[in-house]
């Protein structure tokens, strides 16, 4: 089972979900789980579960490297880039690694053979199991600074998920590509939004996306008690369920800060996060 | 010699310059022998998802120009004019024949390398 965390809106409280969340689903099930933190531009949630041992490994993508004495100049390669990462001038190619997407078609268009695929490192997958609840093991991707290739290293960090383990998915906000590739094999997506306007705006976007990916979800609402009840207004036109409402609390945001979770510490946070992992472990017969 | 403008429109040596260099609507090149323009379309690089610069670069690059007179140069830009032995000069005029004018006299500065970072 593959459970995604996902909002519209950055900063709603995916991770504070996720890691609750998590924590909650293993006390209930007595069942290993796997969290993947696929927000790989701003990986955070081994900052509130900590990682005693970690294990490294870099992660590529398929580039490309040009045989000059080979190549003719004519340019072929650079018609066949999409993504504008070659330009033949001189009867010269010129490549740029950091606008290439892997594609190979370079390699499938040039007439002399000259172009061979190559690797190239875009990221690193960091796992370890947790310290606070060893029966949950985390992986995560961090995108080395300045890349913009963030789905293959979500591939990667996906790829960390094995078959015995009940797996919640961080997603990176939005609704763009990296989020779309965080979330589109799952079997469950979890919302995640607040009452106030932009938190709606970006929900109804993150609906529109979900519902195209055909992915069956539900909302949480967090810091339930500020804005207005729009959120509420919205789900019941759209028919959708509220999974549970995690109350608006000065101390959930303390804890946060010093890089902790609320879970078992704030007693209405938890009975929310609670009621949430209940409800899924009984559904899902997890 | 023939020099390449980033241009707004067609009009000739009264072309306005545009500030930018890979999605600019169109180039002009102007031949210093023989005062002539002529106007290249950039319309299959304005909606480039990336790299608009490097092909406007290739693009100005297969046009037999000497020399480039523009706003801005991002890197990869600057780099493949480097390769193609074309030479940027910057110049923040507005009308063409004001930066040809300028080009004539001496008066433009010859860049030694990008003036703005990528994504400008």
């Amino acid at each position: 089972m593959r459970i995604a965390i996902a909002s519209g809106k950055g900063g709603t409280g995916k991770t504070t979900v996720t890691v609750s969340l998590s924590l909650a689903i293993q006390e209930l099930t007595k069942k290993p789980v796997t969290i993947l933190d696929c927000d790989v531009e701003e990986p955070n949630a081994h900052i509130f579960l900590s990682l005693p041992k970690k294990q490294l490994e870099t992660a590529t993508i398929q580039s490309c490297s040009f045989d000059t004495e080979t190549c003719t100049g004519c340019g072929r390669c650079s018609d066949a880039c999409r993504f504008n990462a070659i330009a033949v001038v001189k009867k010269k190619p010129i490549f740029f690694s950091d606008m290439c997407h892997g594609c190979g078609g370079c390699i499938l268009a040039c007439p002399e053979n000259a172009i061979t695929g190559t690797q190239r490192e875009i990221g690193t997958v960091i796992s370890g199991d947790v310290q606070e609840n060893p029966s949950i093991d985390l992986h995560y991707g961090l995108l080395n600074v300045g890349e913009i290739m963030a789905p293959p290293l979500i591939e990667s960090v996906l790829a960390k998920e094995h078959t015995d383990s009940i797996t919640i998915i961080d997603s990176p906000p939005g609704t763009s590509c990296p989020m779309v590739q965080a979330v589109r094999t799952s079997d469950y997506v979890i919302l995640v939004t607040e009452p106030t306007a932009f938190g709606l705006n970006d929900l109804k976007i993150a609906v529109e996306t979900v519902r195209l990916l055909q992915i069956p979800f539900s909302v949480i609402i967090n810091r339930e008690g500020i804005g207005d009840d729009r959120v509420h207004r919205f789900c019941q036109q759209e028919n959708i369920e509220i999974l549970t409402e995690i109350p608006q609390s000065r101390n959930v945001a303390i804890l946060y800060s010093k890089g902790q979770t609320a879970w078992k510490k704030e007693q209405d946070f938890t009975k929310a996060v609670q009621k949430a992992g209940t409800l899924l472990v009984e559904r899902f017969h997890l | 010699m023939r020099i390449a403008f980033c241009v707004q429109n067609d009009k000739g040596v009264d072309s306005t310059i545009d500030s930018r260099f890979g999605r600019s609507p169109g180039f002009l090149v102007y031949d210093t022998d023989d005062e002539s323009t002529t106007y290249f379309t950039n319309a299959q690089n304005l909606s480039a998802p990336q790299g608009a610069g490097i092909q406007s670069a290739q693009t100005i690059a297969a046009q037999n120009v000497q020399a480039v007179v523009a706003h801005n140069c991002g890197p990869k830009a600057y780099q493949v004019l480097l390769q193609a032995g074309i030479e940027v000069y910057m110049s923040q005029d507005t009308i063409v024949k004001e930066a040809v004018q300028k080009f004539k006299n001496g008066e433009l500065e010859k860049a030694a390398s990008s003036n703005v970072p990528g994504h400008w």
